[in-house]
């Protein structure tokens, strides 16, 4: 695959370690019919054949607009929800094929933050109960060892280890994203799944917990894969950023030459969308609008994937099949006929 | 041009069973006819609640409004009774909210929600009011509009939905549109169709309009004045340009700061964060409600006090601010010794 032309110019320029290798990732939900007897008769092509590196210690953005498939690539990738195809290696070993024991023992090592700080919270258990909880699952540590930890880990993420045995609902959003970065953190990882940790919390508390990952990820030498919609904040806190539209990466690249240099129409549009707050820059901003909604991913559109909304559309972006990534300028994926 | 609206020392109050919650504490300020007002804000700053208190939305009880006047081209809404409030919600003031799935009815055709407004306010026969709607789903850009009246909302996408909340909407050609998060839960495509469209509407119509959000950005791109609310207060306000380029208030800079730019280089260190959390809205606000985050820029005043909007004296006209402090003068003097200190 173009891929791999991809990711060995890349390593030999840096030379460095890959953590995790996604290549041509599924996910299909099956569509089905009928009441008591389920046929099929269809499928969401949630993640279609998607391929991607992750290096030790960086942080790779996933973006894209609702229903794109970022959530369940990241969820797929932790077997969370297992692949429809395609491979998943995680520090060297390929995860699609481990079961029971075996994934358990390599989860420790890879965990997820969620974006409801609220839902993903069990409001019946203390904050110290949530947070030891993998420890006990993984049996590590006593009790008393336990409390210890757990406390560490609290102060590490900005709460008053005084609030162990407090509930969830006595916590802001805030302070409940820190017990959820707490409980991520409580086996040692070293690669984080963070789905959209920031969206549902208020602008002025937004910063503190981004400040709070990259504090974490220095002190830790933690990988993450943010997803994440909101573009401003990935530009900040990404060093690199995929694109995903209907199930597909359209383009890869390291984060300021995506942003300053968008090869993919769609790229383009949704970066000249993101209002800016300065009203001076709002004023003379030239914006890509796209036409329509994206399609669904149960029936994707002929062609290129993004033909129905896309500005600059040729003939053959209705007839050739849909286009693969290529690198473009080192390290730098675009996948649009246009383009290559 | 005139005044169209005028709200003069708003106070909303719920009182619940875990107390007395203070959502709005004193808002007054004038909207323009024609003018585009932002209003910002975090949850809990109250800029929801005091646009539903103006329209009489708000459920009572709990809620209640303490005290204020709403001077709607010369009458106070909150003297209106249930019935002459109806017929200027909807017909001289609409009103569009975050969420077009639960404020749309899921059993009636969306031709039906369109056409009610047009026969209660209007006085449309049925056929007049289906022609009226037809060409309102065309303005708002939803294709084949003749067709699309008969079907339920979940036929239409999140998108489409907003659009048809804003033809609801402008359906009576409102003199004053009140945008609550319109377009909060959509993409930013999306967002960027309908904002959009609504600035070609609201110069077409000439309309006023509030638009409420917590995007600096969106505000950035279609307001002429933005109002900070910070705890059911205004912290500052004032034309969009002044504010963004020279904020008074400690929060609207602390707000200003912790925002990267799509359009601003990244990786740049950390951002400037505003500690602390909002405030808890069952405490009675004392003082600068802002005051327990801002350690950089508060005096002793700030928690004893609460400062007065008022006009700030080396900015243009109009441009307000609650503050005990002179924002700029303290910046200067951290700059100073910010200096010193680096040699």
């Amino acid at each position: 695959m173009e891929i791999k032309t991809a990711t060995s110019t890349q390593e030999t320029s840096q030379q460095r370690e890959v953590i995790l290798r996604v290549r041509g990732l599924k996910k299909y939900f099956p569509i089905t019919s009928g009441i008591i007897v389920q046929r099929q008769v269809g499928a969401v092509k949630a993640v279609d054949s998607v391929d991607f590196d992750v290096y030790k210690g960086e942080t790779l953005g996933l973006v894209g607009e609702s229903g794109c498939g970022k959530s369940t690539t990241g969820r797929t990738v932790l077997q969370l929800y297992r692949p429809t195809a395609g491979s998943v290696q995680f520090e060297g070993e390929e995860l699609t094929t481990l079961r029971g024991d075996e994934l358990r023992r390599i989860r420790r090592r890879m965990q997820i933050i969620f974006q409801d700080p609220f839902a993903s919270l069990n409001p019946r258990m203390t904050v110290g109960n949530i947070v030891s909880e993998p420890l006990v699952i993984h049996n590590v540590m006593n009790k008393k060892e336990r409390k210890e930890y757990v406390e560490e880990l609290l102060v590490k993420v900005g709460l008053n280890p005084f609030y162990i045995n407090r509930y969830p609902h006595e916590f802001s959003g805030g302070q409940r994203q820190r017990i959820g970065i707490a409980r991520a953190l409580a086996l040692n990882p070293s690669f984080i799944v963070a789905d959209e940790p920031i969206s549902a919390l208020d602008v002025s508390i937004q910063a503190q917990v981004v400040n709070l990952l990259e504090d974490l990820q220095k002190e830790l030498n933690l990988t993450y894969l943010f997803i994440a919609h909101d573009l401003s904040m990935v530009r900040h806190i990404c060093d690199r950023v995929a694109v995903m539209y209907l199930g597909k990466i359209v383009e890869l690249g390291p984060t300021n030459l995506v942003y300053d240099n968008p090869l993919h129409p769609y790229t383009q549009s949704l970066l000249s969308a993101v209002p800016v707050p300065d009203p001076s820059v709002e004023e003379t901003r030239q914006r890509i609008i796209l036409r329509g909604d994206v399609p669904s991913p149960a029936n994707p559109p002929k062609g290129c994937n993004f033909n129905t909304r896309c500005p600059v559309a040729m003939d053959y972006c209705y007839h050739e099949p849909d286009p693969e990534l290529v690198e473009i300028e080192p390290g730098h994926f675009v996948a649009c006929h246009r383009v290559t | 041009m005139g005044v169209l609206l005028e709200v003069k020392d708003l106070v909303t109050r719920f009182y619940t069973q875990e107390g007395i919650v203070y959502a709005v504490n004193g808002v007054s300020y004038t909207l323009n006819e024609g003018e585009t007002l932002g209003i910002v804000g975090e949850s809990g700053s109250g800029k929801s609640v005091h646009a539903l208190s103006m329209l009489g939305l708000i459920p009572m009880p709990p809620g209640k409004i303490e005290n204020g006047e709403v001077i709607f081209q010369g009458r106070d809404l909150l003297k209106l009774s249930k019935d002459e409030m109806r017929l200027v919600r909807g017909a001289e003031i609409a009103m569009i909210f975050q969420d077009p799935m639960t404020s749309l009815n899921p059993v009636l055709t969306i031709g039906t929600q369109l056409t009610e407004g047009l026969k209660l306010h209007l006085g449309m026969n049925q056929a007049q009011a289906e022609r009226r709607a037809a060409e309102l789903l065309d303005m708002v850009g939803i294709p084949d509009a003749r067709k699309r009246l008969n079907n339920y909302p979940h036929q239409f996408s999140g998108g489409m939905r907003q659009r048809v909340m804003i033809a609801i909407g402008l359906s009576c050609n409102p003199k004053l549109l009140i945008a609550d998060e319109p377009t909060t839960a959509l993409d930013v495509t999306i967002q960027a169709q309908i904002l959009e469209l609504v600035k070609r509407l609201r110069d077409e119509l000439k309309m006023a309009m509030i638009w409420i959000t917590h995007d600096l950005g969106v505000v950035a791109g279609i307001a002429d004045t933005i109002q900070v609310m910070y705890a059911g207060q205004i912290m500052e306000r004032g034309p969009i340009k002044a504010v963004f380029e020279s904020p008074r208030s400690a929060y609207t800079l602390g707000l200003l700061n912790s925002l990267p730019r799509v359009d601003a280089e990244g990786g740049g260190g950390r951002l400037t964060q505003i500690e602390g959390s909002p405030p808890d809205m069952r405490i009675k606000p004392v003082g600068d409600p802002f005051a327990p985050r801002n350690p950089l820029y508060r005096t002793e005043r700030c928690f004893t006090e609460t400062p007065p909007l008022h006009q700030v004296a080396d900015s243009v006209p109009g441009h307000m601010v609650a503050a005990w402090y002179d924002l700029p003068a303290l910046r200067k003097q951290h700059e100073m010794e910010k200096m010193k200190h680096g040699n």
